[in-house]
């Protein structure tokens, strides 16, 4: 038997140093980001739901719904305003859903074996994937804010500056929610049955599409219950990020469940996980 | 057994299965596994479908957590060192796993960047290994543009580009026609060969193993024999790899080694 000798113990596990981590972040950034633009079809799916909703369904909207003046708003805005932080905090539940359900499912179980034979910590590599998806996501909510200003929906211009921060924090917290219950809940097979039972109670649920004092007024129970759904917080960390102000509770209660989502997915995370519940490969 | 970190320092095995045993609930995968790669060799892992194979390779990959037994990769255990321990590996799984929308380089470019490759270091090693499979040609193509075989080989060349001391490769000549899996077969030999990689073949096709390779049969779970293949051979009173595959695979459920 031909035995060569190979380099010592330490040569062969150089751990990852700083620089690995940064360009093995950059790479799953860029990867993700690459990916999206090659599929325009997907950019301009993301943008149709939420331009229906703004162009179509406010538009109806706007003259049956009026609305006092609320924090953050120092004037009366039309409906259509109102809505445009819903919208966005929409086009990152949609994306961090689809996302982080390809992460755990079989769809990317390809690229994701390869992810995972990294010698980098499984968390870093989830957490890096995770911030992929909301990178894909900011893209497409700037493309939605720029339609919208386009169409007459003016925000103030440092707004668009300031709300960054905060996409980026709701962006993670509805990943890592996405990503906690495709690794913990068996029956949700599929991205219909998320839609039904996730996505859309999340979004009516929510101060998305009408304020909370509003939903006070016709049904004290769904006030409560807009009250414990994380996307009222992601939301309105949105809303007033968007209008140069820090909503100190929603920031609060959006960087509380980042850290319970994130941290509970990556505990929950198993690649056996798919595999289990089907029939045993060779 | 394998003493800990010093085995692969007096150039003993680069990696080692101790006693693995693995179970997806009632059903048993592995049953109390255990060989050696040696560097510089290649192995090939014979089994039936179902036999175990896949499930081998995810423990030795760590998308499985080990529960029962141990494995060292270069002298690191596995469990005690996690991810860490996996530097010396490369991996070329059953299913496709490149992207089919990039072109062989982002692919490519992608995994130096996991390897933390800068990226002149990734280029220069991006294109050394696609020389090697005479894909350099191909590199501008976008993945879905090329056939079955050659996304095979750029799968390899991707494995090979942090210069892995080990290369794992589960039956990555499924679905190829037989030039496309010759060329493959042979330049894993080359591998072994000259870069002193110690080459792991999982397959199920018994033309793909030579006499002089290192053979492990598995089946069910368990290892029936394990050894040089033209020893298995002998040692069975068989012509060829495929009697000896009969021989060994037709026998009761019970794990018994069969040297």
């Amino acid at each position: 038997m031909r035995v060569k000798s190979v380099s010592l113990t330490t040569d062969l596990h150089r751990p990852g140093s700083r620089g690995h981590y940064a360009r093995a972040f950059r790479g799953i950034v860029w990867r993700e980001l690459l990916r999206f633009f090659q599929q325009r079809e997907r950019f301009f799916a993301a943008l149709v739901r939420p331009l229906v909703w703004l162009f179509i369904f406010a538009a109806g909207f706007r003259a049956a719904l009026g609305l006092s003046i609320i924090p953050p708003y120092e004037t009366y805005i039309t409906y259509d305003v109102y809505i445009v932080p819903g919208l966005a905090a929409m086009i990152q539940l949609f994306n961090g859903m689809q996302s982080s359900l390809s992460m755990v499912y079989d769809r990317e179980m390809g690229s994701m074996r390869v992810l995972l034979t990294t010698p980098l910590p499984r968390a870093f590599l989830l957490v890096s994937r995770l911030f992929a998806g909301v990178a894909v996501s900011l893209v497409q909510v700037y493309a939605f804010l720029v339609i919208a200003y386009a169409f007459g929906i003016e925000l103030p211009p440092m707004g668009y500056l300031t709300v960054l921060p905060a996409l980026i924090v709701t962006g993670m917290m509805l990943g890592a929610l996405g990503m906690l219950l495709a690794s913990t809940i068996r029956q949700l097979e599929n991205f219909a049955g998320v839609m039904n039972f996730v996505i859309f109670p999340m979004f009516f649920a929510s101060s998305a599409l009408y304020p909370l004092w509003k939903i006070r007024e016709n049904s004290p129970t769904l006030y409560h219950v807009c009250q414990w759904n994380p996307f009222t917080y992601a939301v309105e960390l949105i809303r007033f990020a968007l209008y140069g102000e820090v909503n100190l509770f929603a920031l609060a209660a959006v960087a509380g469940l980042l850290t319970v989502f994130l941290g509970a997915a990556v505990w929950a995370f198993d690649p056996a996980w798919g595999i289990r519940w089907r029939k045993p490969q060779a | 057994m394998l003493q800990s970190t010093n085995g692969e320092r007096n150039g003993g095995p680069i990696l080692a299965v101790h006693d693995v045993s693995y179970r997806y609930g009632a059903r048993r995968a592995l049953d109390h596994v255990s060989f050696e790669l040696m560097p510089g060799r290649f192995t090939a892992l014979l089994g039936p479908n179902g036999a175990g194979k896949t499930t081998l390779f995810s423990l030795i990959t760590r998308l499985f957590d080990t529960r029962e037994g141990r494995i060292e990769i270069a002298g690191l255990d596995l469990k005690a060192n996690g991810s860490r321990a996996l530097s010396p590996l490369g991996v070329v799984f059953q299913q496709p796993t490149l992207d089919l929308d990039l072109t062989v380089r982002q692919n490519l470019a992608y995994f130096a960047a996991l390897r933390g490759l800068s990226p002149t270091e990734g280029r220069e090693r991006m294109m050394r290994a696609l020389d090697a499979l005479a894909m350099s040609e191909r590199i501008d193509e976008r993945v879905r543009a090329l056939n079955g075989g050659h996304r095979r080989r750029v799968e390899i060349a991707r494995a090979l580009l942090h210069e892995p001391r080990v290369l794992l490769l589960d039956e990555p000549t499924v679905g190829l026609d037989v030039s496309a899996r010759a060329s493959i077969v042979a330049h894993a030999h080359r591998l072994a060969a000259e870069e002193d990689v110690a080459l792991f073949w999982a397959t199920h096709l018994i033309d793909e193993i030579a006499p002089e390779d290192d053979l492990i049969v598995l089946d069910r779970g368990c290892i029936r024999a394990q050894g040089r293949a033209a020893e298995v051979m002998r040692s069975h009173g068989a012509a060829n790899i495929g009697e000896v595959f009969a021989l060994l695979t037709e026998g009761s459920a019970e794990c018994e080694l069969n040297l």
